[in-house]
């Protein structure tokens, strides 16, 4: 249990610092790196309470994909620091607010951990030590969760689809390679085989 | 008490190291069998002088890389231009852990193994953002640029495929994956999947016909260009590494991991860590003979090929798959 409980609180701390250190550090892009560390450690966390396909997803989907082209975001955006702390001021009460409703949503949450065994009694989740919890994931989100799950992902489709729409834009001066009119030319098309006659040359039609 | 942990971890550490020391070897072997192989395909002989038959070439390599000087460029980010190249060595080593080399044989025989392996190679695409970015300079950054956005298109596909796997498995524990395919390796049911894992795989580890990050007549060396010693090795050896595991993975997924071909006399007599090598092996000539046959690839043709072509492709063999099971009543379990 020792060797257990020193790696939980090494990863926590962990996690904690570098949560801190994606606000407080000064060069963006390291705070994006602290933020995968973060998202690294708490995968870690989620492996240690048995939570291994969760621990994975997060892993995949945030570490692999997100935080990627957050880093490319942030990386190609670099140097405008300036223009970032300009509107300070004005954003200001706006994030505060922001930082307000979490403040009292993590209290909420915090504060309602006395009424977590009734909690767990309400929930339809039926523990059985034999199955791997992807296989009890997967057959909740499958059968009793199955509308707010499909739901779920019809929005995440619509934002996918908004996403592409609104930073799509045809340009007309643009010569575009179209691979089937490459692939589809033929010999006679490009190529012509003339008989030069000496010290008279040919005329090439273009 | 505090004995018995320090047992347990030692032990460990004992295990660890038996399964890194040969998978080491081993990519300093392939590195050997890629240059052979691309030699006699240009009817070279490559590398034949050190040791015999050459052998020993890639340690006389790497000894080359560790007496040379490392070189820090004065506008680098130190840090993680240090890290860069140790984070891309350790991710493609960790991911060994979970690949399986007979039914007992195996480091870590998690329930989500596949997973853990998809995962680790998803990180991989760090290394090389953060060389990139480090190195503060153009052709590195735009190397990163261009691999970063290859490799996160092409683990889409590699997703699917692995859909398909493991909708004919039933499991993500890679031991049960390669023992449902006892009857029927699934590069035979599954063979257009297999076709498109290979590719995909070849774009994921960055080789030729694939190699737009590295592509040397446009950006110098990628995201290696400022990178020199020991650190490029570190480079050198994480991305064979990585493409050792792919084919290890290639082998379990498809070609039955440590299962032998024929399960009769003179086949199930060799022992099945050797089946796996030699599965890999062949999975690695070809990687070799690709990148002596083919020419690179233009960016917009292979990001169309991952978006356009393999992403539908996939996503429409796991609804054919999930069609064929449920109809047919294999559904596993």
């Amino acid at each position: 249990m020792i060797a257990h409980a020193i790696i939980f609180y090494l990863l926590s701390s962990i996690t904690i610092l570098s949560s801190i250190m994606v606000i407080s550090s000064k060069n963006t892009v390291h705070s994006v790196f602290f933020l995968i560390l973060a998202f690294v450690n708490v995968s870690c966390l989620f492996i240690m309470i048995g939570a291994e396909f969760i621990g994975m997803i997060l892993l995949i989907v945030y570490v692999g994909a997100v935080a990627v082209l957050f880093l490319f975001v942030v990386m190609m955006l670099e140097g405008n620091f300036v223009k970032v702390k300009q509107g300070f001021l004005q954003y200001m009460p706006f994030g505060f607010f922001i930082a307000l409703v979490i403040f009292f949503e993590l209290i909420i949450i915090i504060g309602s951990w006395q009424y977590k065994s009734e909690f767990i009694k309400t929930a339809k989740i039926t523990y059985d030590a034999k199955e791997t919890n992807t296989e009890q994931i997967g057959k909740l989100i499958y059968t009793d969760y199955f509308l707010p799950f499909q739901l779920s992902g019809i929005v995440l489709l619509v934002a996918m689809i908004g996403a592409i729409l609104l930073t799509f834009r045809r340009r007309d001066n643009l010569k575009r390679q179209d691979i089937l009119k490459q692939s589809s030319r033929e010999r006679e098309d490009s190529i012509e085989l003339v008989d030069v006659e000496s010290n008279k040359g040919v005329k090439v039609n273009d | 008490m505090f004995l018995e942990y320090l047992n347990i971890v030692l032990y460990d550490l004992l295990k660890i190291a038996a399964l890194l020391v040969p998978v080491l070897i081993a990519v300093a072997m392939i590195v050997w069998v890629d240059r052979r192989v691309w030699g006699a395909v240009q009817l070279r002989k490559g590398p034949n002088v050190v040791g015999p038959f050459g052998l020993l070439q890639t340690a006389a390599d790497a000894l080359k890389y560790i007496f040379k000087e490392i070189i820090i460029p004065i506008h680098a980010n130190k840090v993680i231009f240090i890290i860069a190249p140790i984070v891309t060595m350790s991710l493609a080593l960790i991911a060994w852990a979970v690949i399986p080399f007979s039914e007992t044989l195996v480091l870590a025989n998690i329930n989500v193994g596949i997973l853990y392996i998809f995962a680790v190679s998803s990180l991989g695409v760090y290394g090389i953002i953060m060389a990139g970015w480090a190195s503060n300079s153009k052709y590195p950054f735009l190397g990163a640029l261009r691999s970063a956005a290859q490799m996160v298109s092409y683990e889409v596909s590699i997703g699917f495929i692995i859909i398909n796997v493991l909708l004919c498995a039933g499991s993500l524990n890679l031991v049960d994956i390669v023992l449902a395919q006892k009857n029927i390796w699934y590069a035979i049911p599954l063979f257009p999947m297999f076709v498109i894992f290979f590719i995909s795989a070849l774009a994921e580890t960055n080789r030729p016909p694939f190699d737009l990050p590295e592509a040397e007549a446009e950006l110098v060396a990628g995201y290696q260009t400022e990178y020199s010693g020991m650190m490029y090795a570190l480079f050198w050896l994480g991305e064979y590494a990585n493409i050792l595991l792919l084919c290890g993975l290639g082998s379990v997924l498809f070609l039955g991991g440590w299962l032998s071909p024929i399960d009769a006399y003179p086949f199930n007599a060799i022992p099945s860590p050797l089946w796996l090598i030699f599965k890999i092996l062949f999975l690695f000539i070809l990687f070799a003979l690709v990148k002596a046959i083919v020419p690179r690839y233009r960016y917009d043709q292979l990001m169309r090929l991952g978006w356009k072509v393999f992403l539908p492709f996939s996503l429409f063999w796991v609804v054919l798959t999930a069609t064929f099971l449920y109809f047919f009543n294999l559904l596993p379990k």
